[in-house]
């Protein structure tokens, strides 16, 4: 691709929602190099394991055990590993300065707040060790009882997000939910009947 | 200095702008036998290549978030490539206390190719705004003049719907609609209890084969941009037929900077840079169409400045860029336990709203002034990129518990959108920023707006109104809106619902209107506006419909005209 930098790519794709009936909006070039980005992380995912573009080896091993606990494998459908919430998190953070920062620092924070407390990172912490922060971290109750976890919350909230997106836009996420569409019907069938209480 | 070169031909008439305005005069003129040369600042489209109709999240490494998660919302990078709010290089301004989002497309079908297709006809009384409540003014012309054309046009690009007689909401030519989906059943039963009308909703989608066109396939994504045009765009419905005549020379990639005067005071043709060459280029036509979207429009016109024209082209009345309005939007959504009960099933249908809630309180007095209408969404819609940021936000945690929720929640969420009617204000305008040009050299615009207390009432009314149908519904209405500031009431942004029309308004006097019921300029003759800047209200009723009927209407004058040699 020549002509638009991945750099012009990004500032093209500013974030702005569109009201009601209109929805997110891409200009034509950069859907193009959007498009052509994508086939080149088709041709490359096929050769093999992926390789983080962004996260440390250490951190994207802590962002995968996170994205996990956030969305495990349960006797429904598997977890957040297997829908490739990590790849699908790490190729965005590796694109935006603002994920870099909120996401790569809140990593950075995570293994300071168990080393003051457990002497050891996150993915060393013993399972219990890790649930006791989880269970920290994970609600935004407990910032405001102590402010120091404030960052962790913050930290927390956006990883939840986007594993959600990374598991539910997976074909096992959509499954999970029993979606049934995106599919040509000759006739739109209406509503069935509704279940009587 | 690079040469300017002249193109050697002159055509009957110049169009700037492929989206619904001009692609509608383009078929119509080119059909009556006219050479017409269209400009089109964008660049082609491509459905079979550009339209991503069918694909599913996880065939894209992004899943729709689009590169950096910068477009995280709804179907972020699936939709059509259309515009932005920001284009690199072409820079607008708004004046300070003033914060104006201009949405600009720059592709051939412009807007077209991915709006709403939401196709409403403007009613009677809206043309004789003055006449009913003394505020703001009447049209030139009559919702009588403005119904055959509302009737041709439906016919030919396709509507759905059906007839009720709503006073506030004309009936039209309609196709059958489709079935309504399970929210929609349950927002009907609310509405009837709380007598709120709900009907089918009335979209530019087929259900029928129409000129060959195939029916609608329902997979609910028309925002991608239909390979089977089975939903309307200009690119695919209008422009086709003007090619076929082989009377339309098509220009893309090609920015208009000025209309070119002659000494006579009448439009000789179009200067315009050719995007890709960056050089200067000039067109030469006997009669100028401008339908670049209304704002662009008014720049357009305000830019061409000359000896005879000093304060830019058919502006003596100093109205171009006035009267500047968007619909006043604001939105809610709750969750409603009775979808919990639903089986998994196809929810998927057009690419919008079966049913919609027309203006209803037309019959009462209000403490606002005009109306609104309510679009409504939600049930089990193909999941994407941010649908479970609601989930996340109230339930918090993580693990099986969280898994749980997304489950029990996915489907249940009821959200409503009202469009509302704005009336022009005098410090709501737009204007020639006296500095800042883009990067062609084309001086940019500068935006004022404001939102009055009649617009911010009309908003507390939407928010009491979505709680109430939600409330009906057995369902907790989840949303909260600051009672000011600005987005008082859940009230976007001017410009957000994209819907800025009246910059270069319609009316009997050339005096306080640039254009007289037909779009032709009182001061040009040769000169016509055929996008939403001659509207002179911008009522409930979303203005593309009424856009091409009035572009069709100036269309046949124009083509009279020419014929008796008046212009």
């Amino acid at each position: 691709m020549h002509g638009i930098s991945r750099r012009d790519l990004l500032r093209n794709l500013s974030v702005g929602v569109a009201g009601g009936s209109v929805l997110q909006l891409i200009p034509a070039e950069a859907a193009q190099m959007a498009h052509q980005v994508v086939q080149k992380e088709k041709a490359t995912s096929l050769a093999g394991k992926y390789t983080p573009k962004y996260f440390t080896p250490h951190q994207y091993d802590t962002l995968a055990l996170l994205c996990d606990s956030i969305i495990p494998k349960d006797e429904n459908s598997g977890g957040a590993i297997e829908a490739g919430a990590p790849e699908f998190i790490d190729l965005l953070t590796s694109e935006n300065e603002e994920y870099q920062l909120h996401l790569g620092g809140g990593m950075m924070w995570l293994d300071s707040f168990c080393a003051d407390r457990y002497q050891s990172t996150f993915l060393e912490a013993t399972p219990a060790e890790r649930k006791e922060v989880l269970d920290l971290i994970a609600y935004s109750k407990n910032a405001k009882a102590d402010p120091t976890l404030r960052q962790g919350v913050a930290f927390f909230a956006r990883l939840r997000y986007m594993t959600c997106d990374g598991f539910y836009t997976s074909k096992i996420g959509i499954a999970d939910l029993e979606y049934i569409g995106n599919t040509a019907l000759a006739e739109f069938p209406g509503c069935p009947p509704f279940p009587t209480a | 200095m690079a040469q300017v070169k002249r193109s050697p031909k002159t055509y009957d008439v110049c169009i700037i702008g492929s989206g619904a305005g001009g692609g509608m005069a383009a078929k119509i003129l080119t059909e009556g036998g006219l050479s017409v040369v269209m400009l089109e600042a964008g660049p082609q489209v491509y459905p079979q290549k550009d339209f991503k109709m069918l694909m599913w999240p996880y065939e894209l490494p992004h899943r729709g978030a689009g590169v950096g998660g910068r477009a995280s919302a709804d179907f972020g990078e699936f939709l059509a490539p259309n515009g932005a709010w920001q284009i690199e290089g072409e820079p607008y301004v708004s004046a300070p206390g003033s914060n104006f989002q201009w949405f600009r497309s720059r592709i051939v079908g412009g807007r077209t190719n991915h709006w709403g297709r939401i196709a409403l006809r403007f009613a009677p009384v809206d043309f004789r705004s003055n006449t009913r409540d003394g505020i703001g003014d009447d049209w030139p012309i009559r919702y009588e003049d403005l119904s055959p054309y509302y009737d041709k046009v439906e016919g030919y690009i396709g509507v759905f719907g059906t007839k009720e007689n709503v006073p506030s909401a004309p009936d039209g030519v309609f196709l059958p609609p489709p079935k309504p989906r399970c929210s929609e059943i349950l927002i009907k039963r609310a509405c009837d209890k709380l007598n709120i009308t709900c009907i089918p909703s009335r979209l530019a989608v087929l259900t029928k084969p129409v000129n060959g066109r195939a029916p609608c396939h329902y997979c609910g994504q028309c925002g991608r941009g239909c390979v089977t045009a089975s939903n309307f765009s200009s690119s695919q419905v209008l422009l086709p037929p003007a090619i076929e005549t082989g009377k339309l020379t098509l220009v893309t990639g090609a920015m208009a900077r000025e209309i070119l005067v002659g000494l006579d005071g009448k439009a000789v043709g179009v200067s315009y840079i050719d995007k890709s060459t960056k050089t200067e280029q000039r067109v030469s036509a006997r009669v100028v169409v401008v339908a670049a979207s209304a704002c662009e429009s008014a720049r357009l016109l305000l830019n061409s400045k000359s000896k005879l024209f000093p304060d830019g082209l058919a502006n003596s009345s100093g109205t171009v860029g006035r009267y500047l309005m968007d619909s006043v939007g604001s939105s809610g959504w709750g969750y409603v336990p009775e979808m919990e009960q639903m089986p998994p099933h196809n929810h998927d249908g057009t690419g919008g709203m079966h049913m919609y809630i027309p203006w209803w309180k037309y019959d009462r007095k209000n403490d606002f002034p005009r109306g609104y209408h309510i679009e409504m969404g939600g049930g089990r819609e193909l999941p994407g990129v941010g649908m479970f940021d609601d989930v996340c936000d109230e339930f918090e945690g993580y693990g099986t518990e969280l898994k749980r929720t997304c489950r029990k929640k996915y489907g249940t969420g009821i959200g409503f959108a009202g469009r509302g009617e704005m009336v022009p204000n005098p410090d709501t305008y737009c204007e020639i920023d006296p500095t800042i040009v883009d990067q062609f050299g084309i001086p940019v615009l500068k935006f004022h707006f404001k939102w009055t207390d009649y617009e911010l009432r009309q908003a507390k009314d939407m928010q009491e109104t979505f709680k109430s149908i939600i409330e009906a519904m057995g369902g907790q209405y989840q949303t909260k809106t600051p009672i000011d500031g600005p987005n008082a009431f859940g009230i976007e942004e001017g410009g957000k619902i994209i819907h800025e029309v009246g910059t270069a308004r319609m009316g009997s006097d050339p005096k306080t209107s640039v254009l007289n019921g037909y779009c032709q300029a009182h001061d040009v003759k040769n000169l016509f506006v055929t996008d939403g800047a001659p509207l002179v209200t911008n009522p409930d009723k979303n203005p593309t419909l009424t856009i091409m009927a009035l572009s069709w209407r100036a269309s046949d004058y124009l083509l009279q005209q020419a014929k008796s040699g008046s212009i």
